[in-house]
């Protein structure tokens, strides 16, 4: 196995077995790894005991030719997903003494895969940020660069991938939060179509936003990792029930005949002029693999923070209405009455990015405002659809930035809530629409941080954004 | 439109949470500056426009009304703060 970077499991499923590369040596490595860069901050768990145990039990299971589709795929889980018998904190103190009772969906199908779970990892508190700045147990660092942001709110997540902590890993995506970090960290994120993957079990942030999705070293883990976890939950009722299809058998190279968009909204002069420079030299090498460009445009970007935060918050707002005190979580030892236990146990157990966010969506969501902020932001979300629907007539996908810059100084936006929230301006849209769309490296900027492009497609059409992935990967150098 | 520091004091009642005066002053400020942003939305027209809640547009997930497996009281007491089987334990509501 490679000590440092990006070990797959095609590089698994390739090398003879022997005690060299034992699932169990893998798993040691990875834990080793985990422990060397502590300072990373990537996990609020790591289960050394259990991936030990259970990587021994894959070696005897591949030794009897009992392979399933991820036997020996280590994977770590950002710490909002439920795992039975595990704590479940989504790096906030009002959770940080909550264990899971059941598995969620997506943990049940990957450890029926013989997946092996090295751990939790650590994520903007419920998944509210863009920097991975807002945990309770403190920010995580980008492991290309430890004085920079990993992204978020699935910075775990992406910085145990890019650090070669586990193989791949599960993020949540409500605005942006797999795409950016795995821009950040120069790593492949997928955020899967709105009703792809299960929501059950995923404690919710903005429900009809909230997706889980991979990150992986390349487009062919990601997909490997999607097929386990997709498909119809009757657990979920936002899930779909559309067949999931074998993705790895039509990552076949063959991109004749596709036509990819380019909106012109994406590629202002806000943007960087070296991501720019980048995305057109990727633009040129998938010329000369025979697609199309066009440029498109999606007359209503401008309008996609904005009804992003209105609908995002007035969602969670009404999600963590639950934290009270009462029945789990962190209940205020100063309360001498119920009102005052609701009170105190949400003002000491939430961070102040959450408390924002329940304030906005309290606030848009209250008598006399509902119709001139929500219901002005829910119709605004379906021309930002509509703009998608119509371009999508004409092309197979988009191709745009995933993140406006680099990833950003530790510190850097956390005194401007608003400024944070611009920064996943070219990611937001996708969770508006519920598309699916995928980041991928492409290249380094001047100061060595990683760039990352973003292939956003059709609903469902998941297939063509890994199978355009795969050749990009296939051409880095 | 701006808020003020007591509609801001409303809205943390409302949504149950309590701020000191320098929190309250920080946070009125960062609203104010959210919802002027968020403002932009009102430049744009959205007569006759339907209003998006679904982005697949399911519609009525029904499934059969079948008894199936659930937590026991004691795996649902387990997460409690405080707890006297079978109950959540609560402070005193009534005086």
């Amino acid at each position: 196995m490679h000590s440092v970077s990006s070990y797959s499991y095609d590089d698994f499923l390739n090398q003879t077995p022997d005690n060299n590369n034992s699932v169990l040596n893998i798993v040691e490595k990875y834990l080793k790894n985990i422990e060397l860069r502590k300072n990373i901050n990537a996990f609020t768990e790591v289960y050394n005991e259990e991936s030990i145990a259970n990587a021994k039990k894959t070696d005897q299971e591949l030794k009897s030719n009992n392979k399933k589709k991820l036997s020996g795929f280590v994977i770590a889980v950002k710490d909002i997903i439920s795992i039975e018998g595990k704590k479940l904190t989504c790096a906030s103190k009002i959770l940080k003494d909550f264990t899971s009772l059941y598995d969620a969906t997506v943990i049940k199908k990957l450890k029926d895969a013989d997946a092996i779970i090295i751990g939790k990892t650590n994520c903007d508190e419920f998944a509210m940020g863009s920097s991975g700045e807002n945990s309770s147990i403190g920010k995580t660092l980008n492991p290309v660069n430890e004085a920079k942001v990993p992204g978020g709110s699935s910075s775990g997540s992406a910085a145990a991938v890019a650090a070669n902590f586990s193989m791949g890993s599960l993020g949540t995506d409500t605005g942006g939060s797999i795409r950016q970090p795995a821009g950040f960290c120069g790593i492949v994120g997928l955020k899967p179509t709105y009703g792809r993957v299960s929501r059950y079990g995923l404690v919710a942030f903005a429900s009809s936003f909230d997706q889980i999705g991979p990150f992986a070293n390349n487009s062919r883990d990601a997909a490997r990792i999607l097929e386990v976890i997709a498909g119809h939950d009757p657990l979920d009722s936002t899930s779909a029930n559309i067949p999931v299809p074998n993705y790895l058998e039509k990552m076949n190279g063959d991109l004749k005949n596709l036509k990819i968009g380019l909106p012109k909204e994406y590629f202002d002069d806000s943007l960087n002029p070296e991501i720019k420079k980048s995305i057109e030299l990727k633009i040129e090498f998938l010329k000369s693999k025979g697609v199309k460009f066009v440029e498109v445009s999606l007359p209503h970007t401008e309008y996609t923070i904005p009804a992003y935060y209105i609908l995002t918050t007035a969602e969670a707002s009404s999600n963590l209405a639950r934290y009270d005190g009462a029945r789990y979580g962190h209940r205020s030892k100063n309360s001498n009455t119920m009102e005052e236990m609701f009170v105190n146990s949400r003002s000491e157990g939430f961070g102040n990015e959450v408390k924002r966010r329940i304030m906005l969506g309290t606030y848009v969501l209250s008598s006399g405002y509902y119709d001139a902020y929500y219901k002005k932001a829910q119709k605004v979300r379906r021309l930002i659809q509509k703009d998608f629907l119509d371009v999508f007539k004409n092309v197979d996908c988009l191709l745009t930035p995933t993140s406006p810059t680099t990833a950003f100084n530790l510190g850097e936006k956390t005194k401007n809530p608003l400024e944070m929230y611009l920064s996943d301006i070219y990611t937001v849209s996708v969770n508006l629409a519920g598309l699916p769309a995928i980041s991928i490296p492409s290249g380094k900027d001047k100061n060595n941080l990683p760039i990352g492009i973003q292939l956003i497609g059709k609903h469902f059409d998941e297939q063509t954004l890994l199978k355009i992935a795969d050749v990009c990967e296939n051409n880095l150098n | 439109m701006s808020v003020t520091i007591k509609e801001v004091e409303h809205i943390a009642k409302l949504a149950k949470l309590s701020f000191n005066k320098d929190e309250m002053d920080l946070f009125t400020k960062q609203l104010n500056e959210i919802l002027n942003y968020v403002e932009k939305l009102n430049k744009l027209d959205t007569t006759n426009v339907e209003p998006l809640s679904q982005v697949i547009e399911l519609a009525n997930v029904f499934r059969g009304d079948t008894v199936g497996k659930t937590i026991s009281t004691k795996e649902a007491l387990k997460n409690s703060p405080s707890q006297m089987e079978p109950y959540f334990k609560v402070p005193k509501v009534i005086n």
